[in-house]
């Protein structure tokens, strides 16, 4: 088996706070092959964008990796100085984020910098890499790319801003893109341009993806597997077909539930009562117990870990005792 | 049989976005006017959901202001209940009826007042319309708002920062239901929410809507959820309304390439395997819109005419659309690929 490109275990991230430490994200591990997309899909406060953040060393002070261990191609890079990540970053990882309009810095034309990217990282001279950068912008289907290299961030639109970012992202070959809600922003027919993209740039340049998104719809279309988060863990991780169709953890299948469909018409959406625990107040056990339809004992008491239960892992004792008999 | 509660006919509102004066005169520029909504006309029945769906800069949400009266039209008329209330002046004769209309608004954060305890917040309609005199009837009523919304009645003395979201949402609502309306205009009431929060925001406006007799205007960019709350639904772009119709029809044999487009465009969660064509192109800028169809620079199916006549709105059974391509009968059959047919 190929040697995954990003491999995650058991990490934590911690912010120390006046009141005592919020762990934002617990105990997760995963890995992504070469190639693959993998979806991290999650609330707001459920740790997706943290684990994130974490991946790339970008987390805010004095949010920081407190345990486990973060291996980019077999190396370790949780623990690197800051000089060191700084060369990973945009050459072998490149990152999406929601906003294109402060990922692009507004006073330099697009052209500068992708080709100061380009330069940071590439033995190239200036002329190769301006070349370079005019290939990457008609890649990412932007009309006319020799001229609107020279324009800046505030002429192009939300849409085309978004290409923008997505060729600066693998303007020096990439192999794992960390893209964090990248068409949270964008209309739906925006969305879907975005997508389709995305999706065809990383088959095509063989990069793999690590796509954080609230919107199961997005992690449908794109994503090979798929990790859901609940509270800073993950709750159940599989085939995207699996875990859309076939969900174990009553968090997945209720989520599943709550999103409307044109399909079918439902004269009540599904709906998980309360709100996702604050990161001061994670209940004992299992964290989504207080609002599971299916609590027993145990899972106010024990915490579950990831459990195999069908072509998926699940965090639920439920799973355990489907496997058990 | 219905009773038409809400008729809005040809209602236009234009935005003055010109630079100031002196860089007129300097620069030798004229005018600038956007033309946010365009005439568009519907009608509301009383009991039902409208809404209207588009993309940013469509002017969906002006319509919504428009309608409650917090923008003045530029243009056509709004009649709600047989009253006209287009203008200032005219709601003030009818304040009656005006008063029968209440907005919730998409950020539940920023409109509510952060100094005030939620249950000032909540009582503030009833004072200032004067429903109930006497500061404990008011108390029990904001208390039994409280608890129809699904909150509780102490929570009336906390401040809104001490709510999540979607309890934010459910006392805007309470807000809104304070003042005893009929009518509510609903301006992406759940964007700003997560989808299991979303969910139970949903499920409570429907069962209000059940009990307490309600009329929506809802507006919304997801599709998804329009086509779960609304009877008929009406797609906005460019400031007009292109296409019309009930639920069922629109989602299973939409007319308006638009509409087609935007169906398409909704990521498939049933994962049936369905290719999807993104359409070309981003929205216009409503400053300077396309030539007569708005919608022609981004249409599979534009041809000469649509480049210079602008579409009247053409009546269809079950709905109304405003494309050349359906009055000429060059429109291709629906694929169908995404909803189960109409029938």
């Amino acid at each position: 088996m190929a040697e995954p490109v990003l491999e995650v275990k058991n990490l934590r991230v911690e912010f120390p706070t006046r009141r005592g430490t919020l762990v934002a994200v617990d105990d997760v591990s995963f890995s992504i092959a070469p190639g693959e997309v993998l979806g991290v899909v999650g609330e707001s406060g459920a740790g997706k964008s943290m684990t994130g953040s974490a991946v790339i060393g970008l987390l805010t002070p004095p949010g920081r990796v407190a345990a486990g261990e973060i291996r980019l191609m077999g190396r370790r890079i949780d623990k690197l100085p800051y000089g060191e990540m700084r060369k990973i970053r945009g050459r072998q990882i490149g990152a999406i984020f929601q906003d294109p309009l402060t990922s692009l810095n507004p006073l330099y034309r697009i052209g500068d910098q992708l080709v100061e990217t380009i330069l940071t990282h590439l033995p190239m001279t200036k002329a190769e890499a301006r070349a370079r950068a005019i290939g990457l912008l008609k890649e990412v289907g932007i009309p006319g790319a020799e001229d609107r290299i020279d324009h800046y961030p505030h002429q192009f639109s939300g849409g085309m801003r978004q290409r923008v970012v997505i060729a600066l992202a693998l303007c020096c070959n990439p192999t794992l893109i960390i893209a964090d809600e990248p068409t949270t922003a964008l209309d739906v027919s925006i969305q879907a341009q975005i997508i389709t993209l995305l999706k065809r740039l990383c088959a095509e340049h063989g990069c793999s993806v690590m796509l954080v998104t609230h919107d199961m719809g997005v992690i449908a279309e794109t994503a090979d597997r798929v990790a859901v988060m609940y509270a800073g863990r993950i709750a159940e991780i599989g085939p995207v077909r699996d875990v859309i169709k076939h969900a174990h953890h009553p968090y997945t299948r209720g989520l599943m539930g709550a999103i409307p469909t044109i399909s079918e018409r439902e004269g009540r959406l599904n709906q998980i009562d309360g709100a996702m625990p604050r990161l001061n107040a994670i209940p004992r056990g299992c964290a989504f117990n207080p609002r599971c339809p299916e609590v027993f004992d145990r899972c106010r008491v024990d915490r579950p870990d990831l459990m195999r239960a069908g072509g998926s892992l699940a965090a639920c004792w439920k799973a355990e005792e489907a496997v058990n008999g | 049989m219905a009773e038409t509660m809400l008729k809005v006919e040809g209602l236009k509102r234009y935005f003055d976005v010109s630079p100031p004066w002196l860089n007129r005169v300097l620069d030798g520029s004229g005018r600038r006017v956007v033309h946010a909504v365009d005439g568009v006309s519907f009608s509301i029945e009383r009991g039902e959901t409208f809404s209207l769906v588009g993309e940013s800069g469509c002017g969906k949400s002006t319509v919504a202001r428009l309608v409650v009266g917090l923008y003045d039209p530029s243009g056509g008329q709004i009649t709600f209940e047989g009253a006209d209330l287009s203008g200032a002046a005219a709601r003030r004769k009818h304040g009656d009826k005006q008063s029968r209309m209440q907005m919730i608004f998409q950020d539940p954060y920023a409109s509510l007042n952060p100094r005030w305890r939620v249950g000032r917040i909540i009582a503030e309609p009833i004072r200032f319309k004067k429903l109930i005199q006497g500061g404990d009837k008011i108390k029990a009523r904001v208390g039994e708002l409280l608890s129809l919304v699904g909150l509780s009645p102490a929570d009336a003395d906390k401040f809104p920062h001490e709510f999540s979201g979607g309890q934010r949402q459910r006392i805007s609502i309470a807000r809104a239901l304070a003042g005893q309306p009929e009518f509510l205009v609903c301006d992406e009431p759940t964007s700003a929410l997560d989808v299991s929060v979303q969910a139970q925001i949903l499920n409570l406006m429907a069962e209000l809507q059940a009990e307490l007799g309600l009329t929506y205007l809802f507006i919304s960019h997801n599709l998804a959820v329009v086509h779960h709350v609304s009877d008929k639904v009406g797609v906005m772009y460019l400031g007009r309304l292109v296409e019309w119709a009930e639920t069922r029809t629109l989602f299973g044999r939409p007319l308006h390439p638009y509409t087609r487009m935007l169906l398409d465009a909704i990521p498939d969660l049933d994962m049936s395997g369905r290719s999807r064509t993104p359409v070309a192109g981003e929205v216009p800028s409503p400053i300077n819109p396309p030539s007569g169809c708005s919608f022609h620079p981004r249409c599979p199916l534009a041809n000469e005419r649509c480049k210079r006549e602008v579409p009247q709105s053409l009546t269809v059974p079950g709905g109304a659309v405003a494309c050349h391509a359906v009055q000429e009968g060059r429109l291709p059959p629906w694929h169908g690929g995404t909803v189960a047919a109409a029938e």
